[in-house]
């Protein structure tokens, strides 16, 4: 390797290495800050505390709501949640939960006391004590949430998944 | 079989007269003053490639060009080497071209058949301060709000038309929403379309004229 480089390839090799360098000092950076937004995990899921179970009377439906915000970027969304803890018996795990989403067009159902049924305000459907539809257009009964734990001081806790 | 596919490309294309044309053409003795025209280039491409990058995030409304930006600054992976490079960029590139112009008004580079090459430089320098005019708002904190109301005003000092140019500028008589948009569309969009056409303009003459070379004594 006693071979002499001339003075113009040594200019071609050295400006390719440090072209190559600095291509690759930013491209490889440049690639990561496109696809960046594909490789974060959005907090899609979490346990819920909805309130103490020594709160919520055996019998009556007791409500919750919650706020779940998105951060997408710069842009913050934030909806809210809602539902019934429904206690069958003195057994913390006898218990089941409605959400208060209206199966038809996503209002808010609220619990009547009176007629002891889920009324929705936007089309007059009732829902029973159980969720299953009554009287009004809603094509299914109140969804229920189905995973729930009791923390060792009592706090009931939803698993939330959105969609 | 590459030489192959390479020499029926040249064949069509042309390939090997332009490398000799473009980067193979013969050069006076010169020194790294003579560099400052390629560095101006390289910061041009440099600036538009990362300037690119950037408006993928960006967004250039009162509302959000803040937050955007603190968003790629904060959370974009290599978010901040971006947009580093191209504020520090900008302000090299100015530089850049000011003292490759200085170069060329020392070394009397501008003279005869040059002259022409000479006065698309000075738009290009103007364009290059344009840029760096209609970039600083963008960012659109308390710096880049007052710095572009007192560079608006100045503006307006012009006599008889000075108050129609600021409005011009401003998009109306106060900073705004407008005066943001449009000087993110002349960032982005008008003055790039200027300075791209200005700099193929100034290169061709450069490859056609030659590069200057300084006067020996019996010249």
């Amino acid at each position: 390797m006693s071979e002499t480089i001339s003075r113009r390839d040594f200019i071609k090799v050295t400006t390719s290495i440090v072209g190559g360098f600095i291509g690759v000092a930013i491209g490889v950076p440049a690639v990561y800050y496109l696809i960046d937004p594909a490789l974060r995990e959005g907090a899609k899921e979490a346990w819920i505390p909805i309130g103490k179970l020594e709160n919520m009377e055996i019998g009556k439906p007791y409500a919750f709501s919650f706020t779940r915000v998105q951060v997408n970027g710069w842009e913050r969304t934030s909806t809210s949640h809602g539902g019934f803890v429904i206690r069958n018996s003195d057994d913390p795990n006898d218990l089941f939960i409605l959400n208060s989403r209206c199966t038809h067009l996503s209002c808010t159902v609220n619990w009547s006391e009176n007629d002891q049924v889920y009324l929705c305000p936007c089309h007059d459907a009732k829902f029973g004590q159980q969720g299953e539809v009554l009287d009004g257009p809603p094509p299914r009964p109140l969804d229920r949430y189905n995973q729930f734990r009791i923390t060792e001081d009592g706090t009931l806790e939803i698993f939330y998944q959105e969609g | 079989m590459w030489k192959n596919v390479f020499d029926w490309l040249d064949e069509r294309l042309g390939l090997n007269d332009l490398y000799t044309n473009l980067l193979d053409r013969p050069e006076p003795k010169g020194n790294w003053w003579n560099t400052l025209g390629s560095a101006s280039l390289f910061l041009f491409v440099l600036q538009g490639l990362t300037g690119i990058f950037l408006t993928v995030y960006y967004t250039p409304s009162p509302d959000h060009a803040y937050d955007s930006i603190q968003y790629i600054m904060n959370d974009v992976a290599f978010g901040w080497l971006i947009r580093g490079i191209h504020h520090w960029g900008a302000s090299l590139m100015v530089l850049i071209v000011f003292i490759h112009m200085l170069r060329v008004f020392v070394t009397a580079s501008y003279k005869y058949p040059r002259e022409m090459t000479w006065f698309i430089g000075i738009g290009l320098l103007l364009t290059t301060i344009g840029m760096g005019f209609t970039g600083y708002l963008l960012p659109w904190n308390q710096r880049a709000y007052w710095a572009t109301t007192v560079g608006t005003q100045i503006a307006g000092t012009v006599p008889f038309i000075g108050e129609f140019i600021l409005k011009a500028l401003r998009g109306g008589p106060d900073l705004s929403a407008l005066t943001l948009q449009r000087f993110f569309s002349a960032h982005i969009w008008m003055i790039p379309a200027i300075l791209t056409a200005l700099i193929g303009v100034h290169l061709y003459l450069i490859i056609k004229h030659g590069e200057s070379h300084f006067p020996k004594k019996d010249e």
